[in-house]
């Protein structure tokens, strides 16, 4: 206990008599922390676009007009029981009709020739919502599947719109996939830039320190009591990297969210504000983290006997 | 307590530090180590410190075998040996009392320990008013003084002084010569390396000289031979 208390203390006051050396080092976190703040932003911005256009893409089964509406709800209860399956909505032949009539009160000739038909010419049909594009195709299966078979589909089923919709439902399925790869690929590529350019740094600041690090070899010190001040030397730089990151992306989202939200799609200052604590310990674990485990590196080399 | 057995340092063809040297120091000596630059000496008491490893031959510490310690038994080891170096090899960034702290924190001393006995050391090496100042604000005497009551705040077995003298003035010379014979006296074996004349005249002990890596003279009471 009285070791840890040394080397924290030792950690504290090498920090503030490096000087510009430790300051230089907690500028370079703080740019390292930026990019993945901003890395984590620009991903809500990506996935809240996503998930819009995800939204946007649905398959309709549309049924028979004279399909029995127990037969189209047993079929709804077992789509639902689908693990691909996010929510089936259900539209009466009723309801449908009145949508129809909504979407086409001003086309006149249309209306008259379904008042002239007197009965319904809709059937009801089911609006499904898969959880991820690319698994509409499994529900379209589904439905020329046994079960749905069994279950009277084959007969009351008018048409399932998925293979109308195949090529657009395709094209925006790898849009998105290689979206998420680009994002993905993008990020590590960045992070992995600054956590190289920190971890130099850091090493360059251990680097000046070498000498020392001998003598105190020499003096018997223990790895740990030499390391140790260097490793919360590099926690300290984490942390006020993240606090100095987290005040700069404060005007900066109040910003975006003011001018950006209708281009972004999103709010940012809502996004960081209501994710603020997600974001705070995601940077400052990065931070320390980096901080430790640079310094633990770089001073390991000068530590063999 | 110290055996060189048949001890060779080799770098490479051209560059040979040490050859075949057999020596023994026993506890309580003081023993001056002798050459030109590139004699050997500096290596010779890295070796001891287990700060280089000879290409071949053993090195023992009392019945220690030095290089075949493990990391955390040669730190203990280097706990028993206070060494003090040329160019004083202080902590820059660190107060004097800080300097002196350390070493002993090293050793596991407590802090009232430390509170106590590290005024106490400055006080012996003339060093009282300088408590809070850092080596850069202290001339190369001081330094030199500092590094000393380093290397004896944890009561060490054996003090190596590496050409303690070597940025030193005539005066400083003297007062660190006298300080390391106090120690001496009071029981601590002292290894000494220079190729000061002065020096070696003045402690009036065991000299041994050293040419191109090897043991060329061991005298009693020996004087400057070169």
């Amino acid at each position: 206990m009285i070791v840890l208390k040394r080397i924290i203390k030792a950690g504290f006051i090498n920090f503030s008599r490096n000087g510009l050396v430790s300051w230089a080092a907690v500028l370079v976190t703080t740019i390292t922390l930026s990019v993945i703040t901003a890395i984590i932003l620009l991903q809500a911005v990506l996935y809240f676009s996503l998930g819009q256009i995800r939204d946007k893409v649905d398959v309709t089964i549309y049924f028979n007009v004279s399909a029995p509406e127990d037969q189209i709800m047993l079929l709804k209860s077992s789509l639902e029981k689908l693990p691909e399956v996010a929510e089936v909505s259900y539209t009466s032949a009723e309801e449908a009709l009145r949508i129809f009539r909504e979407r086409h009160e001003k086309d006149y000739p249309t209306i008259q020739a379904l008042d002239e038909i007197k009965e319904n010419p809709l059937g009801a049909y089911l609006n499904v919502r898969a959880k991820e594009v690319s698994q509409y195709e499994s529900i379209a299966n589904f439905m020329k599947s046994d079960n749905a078979l069994v279950l009277g589909g084959d007969d009351i089923v008018d048409k399932v719109n998925y293979h109308q919709n195949k090529l657009v439902i395709d094209r925006l399925n790898s849009i998105i996939s290689g979206a998420q790869k680009l994002a993905f690929l993008v990020t590590l590529i960045l992070i992995i830039i600054s956590i190289v350019i920190t971890f130099n740094t850091i090493r360059l600041t251990i680097f000046i320190s070498k000498e020392e690090i001998g003598v105190m070899r020499l003096v018997g010190a223990s790895k740990m009591r030499i390391n140790g001040p260097f490793m919360v030397e590099g926690a300290i730089y984490g942390m006020i990297a993240t606090i100095i990151t987290l005040l700069i992306f404060w005007p900066v989202t109040v910003w975006l969210g003011n001018n950006m939200t209708s281009f972004l799609g999103l709010d940012m200052y809502d996004y960081y504000v209501s994710n603020f604590l997600q974001i705070f310990v995601i940077i400052l674990l990065s931070g320390v983290l980096l901080g430790i485990i640079s310094s633990f590196i770089a001073t390991r080399r000068y530590l063999n006997k | 307590m110290i055996y060189f057995n048949n001890v060779s340092k080799v770098y490479n063809k051209d560059s040979v530090a040490l050859e075949d040297v057999n020596l023994t120091v026993t506890a309580g000596e003081f023993v001056s180590i002798v050459g030109h630059s590139g004699a050997g000496k500096t290596t010779l008491v890295k070796m001891i410190l287990a700060d280089e490893n000879p290409s071949s031959g053993t090195v023992f510490f009392e019945s220690i075998n030095i290089h075949k310690l493990k990391n955390q038994d040669l730190t203990k080891l280097r706990r028993r040996i206070g060494v003090v170096f040329q160019d004083f090899k202080l902590l820059s960034n660190k107060t004097a009392y800080e300097n002196i702290a350390f070493a002993m924190e090293a050793a596991g001393k407590t802090d009232a320990e430390i509170s106590s006995d590290v005024p106490h050391v400055l006080e012996l090496v003339d060093l009282g008013n300088k408590i809070s100042h850092f080596p850069h604000q202290m001339s190369g005497g001081e330094q030199q003084r500092l590094a000393i009551a380093r290397a004896i705040i944890n009561q060490p077995e054996l003090i190596i002084a590496d050409e303690p003298t070597g940025n030193l003035d005539p005066i400083n010379t003297y007062e660190v010569i006298q300080i390391l014979k106090k120690i001496n006296d009071l029981g601590t074996t002292v290894v000494l390396t220079t190729h000061n004349r002065g020096v070696i005249d003045s402690v009036g002990k065991r000299v041994i000289t050293m040419e191109r890596g090897k043991v060329i003279r061991d005298d009693k009471n020996g004087k400057y031979a070169i």
